[in-house]
Parts: C-alpha cells; structure tokens; sequence
C-alpha cells in the first residue's frame, strides 16, 4: 500500500517508455516486505517519501530539495553532495538524502558480481535508488543519511576496491567512449588513456584545489561519442595522420548493393539505390575524394570527419599513424555562453610506453597557469576568453599553428611586447624633441 | 534499525583506511570475445534496430542488443538486469553514454531471442523495462539531469519530461527511418548538468523571476562578496535594509539585468528563484557532437518558452514531435537537423515548424550575440 497519494506520477506508468514511477513502486514494495530480512540502515519508506515530495513539486511546480552543505567522508573533499528535503516532517525518510558519486568503470563495462556488490551496499545503507549512470559518467547512488557515508565508503574500497568519484572545484571524474573494446574507429586506447590520468590525479579529483571544476573526456575518433568537444575543458579526441585505407573490392560491394551503407543505420525507410556520388563524393566537406569505378583519395586534403568511413565501414578503414587531439575550453552556458573546445594541440602520440608523459605535461601546464590566472568560479574556457588562446597555447608549452585558428584576426590591435620590437619601448623624449619641436 | 558497522572506527579515521584508489580497471569486466579482440575489431553493421554485429580482423564476431531505460533505477531493477546478463551474456552487460543497457551475445539467433525477451518485460502499469533499439538513424535515449527528484536548482522535473517525451518518440526510437541520428537531451536549469547545449532537440528547465531575497537571513548563510562576484550581470550588490524595526546586511537587485541564471542561488540559498508560475522550459534546436559533415555546432533557442504542465507536459511533446516530423520529412539523407534548418535557412525552418518567431529569439547577449544577427541581404520571403 502506497504511503502517498500521487495521482499525477501516477500517470507516468503507461505509455510504452520505462517508467521511473513504476520502478521506484516496485523499489518501495520491496523494501516493505523486506524478504531478505535486512536490516536496512536508512528510513525503509525512502523511495515512498521520495514518491511523495516528487508529487509535491508536480503539483506546485517547485523543487523540494534544499542547498547542500558540507558532507563527506574523512579527507576528501569531493565524491559526495549534501541534500535535504525542505519538509523533513512531512516525508522524514528522505529529510537527510545525500548523493554518493562512484567512480565507474571505464567504457561502463560490468559484470554481474560488481553490479550485484553495489547493490548490495545500496540496498543495505542507502535508498535503493541509483543513476545509472551521472551526466559526468559516475555511478550516483541517490540518498542516504550522514552516519553512512564512511560505512558505505569503507565498504567500497575495502569490499569492491572501488572510489568515490569528484565533486566540488576539483577533477571530475573522467570519461570516455568504449574505444578499442568495441569499435574499429578507436585511434588510441582512450579506456587506457582514461584510467591513467584518472590514477594519476587522484589527488586533483578528490581533494578541491582549483578555480572550479575541470573535466577530462576521451573520445576515440572525431564522431564524438561521449561528447567531449562540447563539454570538457580538456578533450582527447582520437585521429589519424597517414591516408584512409581503402578496400576497393567492398567498395564495390557498396556500389553494387550487396553491402548495406552506414552499416544498415537507415534500413528502416526506403531511400532508393545507394548513390556513392551522391552520398559520399558529394558530402565529402574538404571535397577531397573522386569516383570513377574506383574511389580516390586525396588524403592531404582530408579533414577527418569519418563520413566517408561511416557510410562504407568496410571498405575504408582509418589510417595507421594514429593519436588524438587536445581541445580546451568546453562547458555548458553557465555563466559566459557556452563554448566548444578551442584545438590547442592539433596531434599528439598516446604512447603507453612512457606513461603518458607528453599529454601529462600538457594538462599539468594548462593547470598551474588555470590555478595562477583563473578567478573562483571561472572555467577554464572563460580564462582563456578572457588572456586570449595565445597565452593558453604559451603556457601549455605548445607550439603555435595555424590550426589553432579557424582564420587568422579581422583587427590589427596586436599586442606586441617590448621585446617583439626593434630597440625595445624605452626611448628618450629629448632625443625625440631634437627631431621634432613642440 | 541497529547500527551495523562496516568495520570504519570513527575514533581511529586512519586505522586501515584505504583512498585514492580510483575505478577498478576496465580490463576486469570485458566479455571474453571483447577483451580477445580488443584494439582489432574490422566493422560493424546494424542487424535490425537494436541488433549491432561487430566483426574482429580475426572472424571473430559479436552481437550487441541494446535496450533504452530510465536512468534513475532501482537496486531490484539491476539485479533484475544482472539476471539477465547471466542468464543470456556470460554474467556481462554495458552502459552506453546515453543511458542504454548493452548485452553481447555470440550470435544472430541469441540476439533476436534476447531481444524479444527484453520487449516482453513490462512494468504493472505497461510500461516497457527494456525496451530495445536506440541504434542508427533514429532517437535514442535522452540524456538528462536530476530535476524535481533530487536537485536543488531545477526549473522543471527530467524524468518526467523524458519519460512524456520518450513515450511520444517512441517510434523512432524502435526504427530507423529518420534522415540521420537525432540525439535529444533534457536539463533541468542553465546550469545544464546534460551539457544539452550541443543537442539536435534539447529540453531546458528555465527560470524567468529574479530571486527572491531572505534578507533576514541572507547574511548568515551566504558571504555576500561571493554572491555579489557570483552575479555575471553585475545585477546584485551589497545592500542593507530594514525589516521589522531591525537592519540587515544584505543585497539588492537591479532586477532589469537579471538573466534568471541562477549563479547568485548556487552561491546563496538565501536568493531562491524557483516558482511555479515563473518556471518552464525553453526548447533549443540543431546542435551537434560529432565531426561528420559538418563541425560540431551549438543548439539555438526556437521557443523561449512553454509553461511546466507535469505530469506529461502536452506543449512541450508537441512542439518536440512537430519539429522532428518536419525534418523528418524534408531532410535529405545523412543530413542532421541542424544541417537541414542550416540549408533551407531559419526563416524556413519557423515556418515549416508551425512556431513563432519573436522578440525573446534575438540574442542580445554579449559579444556572441552579433554573430547571430545577419549581416547580409541573402535571406528568404
């Protein structure tokens, strides 16, 4: 028997879409009739008296959720958030209901023995609630009170040997695409890539020493799957040097019909006979590649985008000189506008051999200038606004490149230093009278 | 309830403490055929929608079925899922960045009886568990944001406006036969936690009240230099005022610059915004990720407002629905929607979608705003 009436969540368990109301009911029935026989560590009706104050806000239009405060465990500052409910008599299970971020592993790969390992940690100590997983890539556990938050800790890391993940103005915890587990775009190993510097900064994610919060995300290849050119201040995003391979017999498979394009991505409508001017020759953006019974590419014209290589999987493969990309300077609208990733390092080699240690360099430089010229609250995609790419690309260290820019500057107001000058800035006014009264 | 300990000792933090261990390594929770060929996969095709096939250099192949869900999941929901994976992929099963489950399995056959297994998982209300699909040129499952559930900030509910949205697209999201993929992402506030900033359909909560001031208590709760530095406007300073006889320390607001941001509640709970009547969500269109074709781009506002109308929010969908069909219907092949709007131009794209163009749609913000505008007498009646 449900605690609360909630007539209008209620309406939310048709329609063919999974229902989160429906789950939650059926998390709370469990929970009711126990049968495992726990000894549940928080209020038994949580997921009822969330059901109840999400009802509240249906009907008035307004959260019910109150700031945070401080909450953590023991020596870090990040992993967990403080939150309360803004009537705590009225639905007391969830009066204390604080957020665990768990570091995740990476490409969001599981097996049954971890997941079940969670659960059980959540179904003991929290609400039984989850994300799976947050917008940054952890795994959030949704509620639980404060004299859990060093049990349910301990028993992460001594039970599952896994962390809590970054909240705050530190490191967020970093994500990535499943790269070489399952994909022939990957041009690195950005699962790799990602749980390296995800060990090495273990320090910038859990204990908040920066202007705000910095994100790393890793794509293989330039179509972008986990989105890392929009949303994290530094991007790993996979490319190639060398040409596109291209295999001219399956080409003619596609030509001929008897290969699906794009993989069979748009089986569901008719779109007539695959037309290769037409689909690839044409759409090609750097217009680089011909067809004549045989498909030619101009590589040193190619810009990278994987159209080509999407529509016909297999006849073209990427190339074998392979590393990614650093763009700097994503984040949503808050508080500037949004902003994309700027290229501040157009190719780099993702070599396992000696740890990483060119892109390390690059991402400790961009952070000691962040740390020394970045205001509190400021992205790093605002400081860089602000000094100018120039004296982001001066201090990572990097070399300046024409494909830094997307066109060179429309206003000459250049400012040159001193030492850019011939004879320097220090000149002498008597001197200049000699030639010139006033 | 009695306490059960885990073992931490309060009084000695430090005895045994075990940190800074990060994730467990990747590597653990491969399925065997994905950690044999790891790094040497040859192609891929799509079976059927939801049905992946990946193909090693060596012959090796695998199949993937995905299925959407509702992120927010339950303990009983995932170990219903690990059943699953033990029963029908080797104890295995992936997330997607999307929010979508993954099983691999070792052949066709297995695949379409997993698939017609997930299909027939239903909730008591009928509502799918597992629904299967969310591949190629279709929708997939929306990313989203905590809203109403479990956040301090939000300006509408991201469950429920997924869910009333998912259940209206749901056809697309079991076919392909859109033009390209389209990606629709939900946040509850501009602080937009999905980033759906660069979304082919994005759904944003939005404020549109300034704050209200707890002036008798705005000094004890905030520090008032942060929440005035906090204001990118310059729309909030240092004030005091008289309430009840008695003076406070507080701030005042020139409410004309306000942007409804929500910058100044984040760093003072003491200058609340939210309001039922105030709040909604603005719609955003023709953002993109990816690299294909054309560069990544961002979405732009084309209704700066529909009300908050949970639990199924009808004008939002419709809105949602009536811009996907058009574009549905008018793009050419492999042309996402930002792409298409950017071909047949915006002026176009307002009128095909049946919406209004107003005054709110002009951006008057900062510098980024003048690239907005046209500067060129290329345009259409």
């Amino acid at each position: 028997m449900a605690k609360h009436k909630t007539p209008l969540l209620d309406q939310l368990e048709s329609g063919p879409w999974p229902s989160f109301v429906s789950d939650i009911k059926q998390e709370a029935d469990a929970r009711a009739k126990n049968e495992k026989g726990l000894d549940y560590q928080i209020p038994v009706d949580c997921p009822d008296d969330l059901l109840g104050v999400l009802e509240m806000s249906y009907t008035d239009g307004e959260t019910h959720w109150k700031h945070g405060g401080i909450v953590g465990v023991f020596g870090y500052g990040g992993g967990v958030i403080g939150r309360y409910c803004d009537q705590p008599q009225m639905f007391p299970g969830v009066a204390h209901f604080h957020t665990v971020r768990v570091a995740q592993p990476n490409g969001k790969w599981y097996n049954t023995k971890l997941l079940n390992g969670l659960m059980d940690i959540w179904e003991l100590r929290g609400s039984g609630l989850t994300n799976m997983h947050g917008a940054t890539g952890d795994i959030v556990f949704l509620g639980t009170t404060t004299p859990q938050l060093e049990e349910i800790f301990w028993e992460l890391t001594h039970g599952l040997e896994i962390d809590l993940g970054g909240s705050g103005s530190n490191l967020r915890t970093p994500a990535t695409c499943l790269g070489m587990s399952r994909c022939e775009y990957a041009c690195y190993d950005s699962q790799e890539l990602c749980y390296n510097l995800t060990q090495e900064y273990q320090d910038e994610l859990h204990r908040p020493a920066f202007p705000y919060k910095f994100k790393f995300k890793f794509d293989g290849c330039p179509n972008g799957c986990v989105a890392a050119i929009a949303r994290s201040d530094l991007s790993f995003i996979g490319t190639w040097k060398d040409p596109i391979k291209v295999d001219q017999e399956a080409v003619a498979a596609y030509v001929g019909g008897e290969i699906a394009p794009n993989a069979g991505a748009h089986a569901g409508r008719d779109w007539g006979k695959f037309d290769i001017q037409k689909e690839v020759v044409d759409l090609c953006p750097s217009k680089c590649i011909s067809y004549d019974g045989k498909l030619t590419i101009d590589h040193k014209e190619c810009v990278r985008c994987m159209h080509c290589i999407n529509t016909m999987p297999r006849a073209l493969h990427i190339g074998d000189e392979r590393g990614c990309s650093i763009l700097c300077g994503a984040k949503a609208p808050i508080l500037d506008g949004p902003q994309m990733g700027s290229l501040l390092v157009p190719f780099i080699e993702v070599n396992k051999d000696d740890d990483y240690q060119a892109i390390k360099d690059i991402i400790e430089n961009v952070w000691d200038w962040w740390m020394e010229e970045g205001k509190n609250r400021e992205r790093i995609g605002e400081t860089m606004k602000r000094l100018g790419m120039a004296a982001l690309i001066d201090a990572a260290g990097v070399p300046v490149d024409a494909r830094q820019v997307q066109e060179p500057r429309h206003n000459p107001y250049i400012f040159w230093k001193a030492e850019d000058v011939e004879g320097g800035w220090d000149r002498d006014i008597n001197e200049f009278r000699k030639r010139h009264q006033r | 309830m009695a306490f059960i300990s885990s073992g931490y000792n309060p009084d000695k933090p430090m005895e045994g403490r075990v940190s800074d261990i990060g994730p467990r390594h990747f590597g653990e929770y491969l399925p065997p055929v994905i950690k044999a060929n790891f790094g040497k996969w040859d192609y891929h095709e799509i079976i059927e929608p939801g049905i992946l096939l990946h193909v090693a250099q060596s012959g090796d192949k695998t199949y993937t079925v995905r299925a959407g869900t509702a992120r927010l999941m339950s303990v009983t929901h995932l170990r219903e899922i690990c059943a699953i994976a033990d029963k029908f992929s080797g104890g295995y099963v992936r997330f997607t960045t999307r929010n979508n489950l993954e099983f691999q399995v070792e052949t066709e056959e297995a695949a379409k009886e997993l698939k017609k297994y997930l299909n027939d998982q239903k909730f008591p209300g009928g509502a799918h568990k597992f629904p299967v699909g969310g591949t190629g040129a279709g929708v997939t499952n929306i990313v989203h944001t905590q809203g109403w559930v479990h956040c301090h900030t939000p300006a509408t509910d991201a469950s429920g406006t997924v869910k009333a949205t998912m259940d209206v697209v749901f056809d697309d999201f079991t076919n392909m036969k859109l033009p390209a993929p389209v990606r629709i992402s939900m946040a509850c506030c501009l602080n937009m936690c999905g980033a759906v900033h660069c979304s082919d359909i994005a759904i944003l909560g939005i404020h549109r009240k300034p704050p209200l001031i707890d002036h008798k208590y705005l000094d004890n709760l905030c520090e008032i230099p942060l929440a005035v530095a906090a204001c990118p406007t310059g729309a909030v300073r240092p004030s005091k005022v008289e309430v009840d006889g008695e003076t406070y320390k507080t701030v005042a607001i020139k409410e004309e610059r306000c942007m409804f941001c929500g910058n100044c509640y984040t760093m003072c709970p003491s200058l609340p915004l939210s309001d039922g009547e105030g709040d909604g969500i603005a719609i955003m269109v023709g953002g993109k990720i990816s690299n294909r074709i054309t560069k990544p781009a961002f979405s732009k506002v084309v209704v700066p407002y529909v009300p908050n109308e949970p639990p199924r929010w009808p004008t939002m969908t419709k809105v949602i629905k009536k811009i996907l069909d058009t574009y549905a219907a008018d793009a050419n092949k492999y042309e996402r929607l930002g792409d298409w709007a950017n071909r047949i131009g915006w002026e176009r794209f307002f009128e095909k979608c049946d919406l209004p163009f107003t005054e709110h749609l002009i951006d008057d913000f900062r510098d980024p705003a003048y690239y907005t505008w046209r500067q060129t007498t290329q345009f259409k009646w």
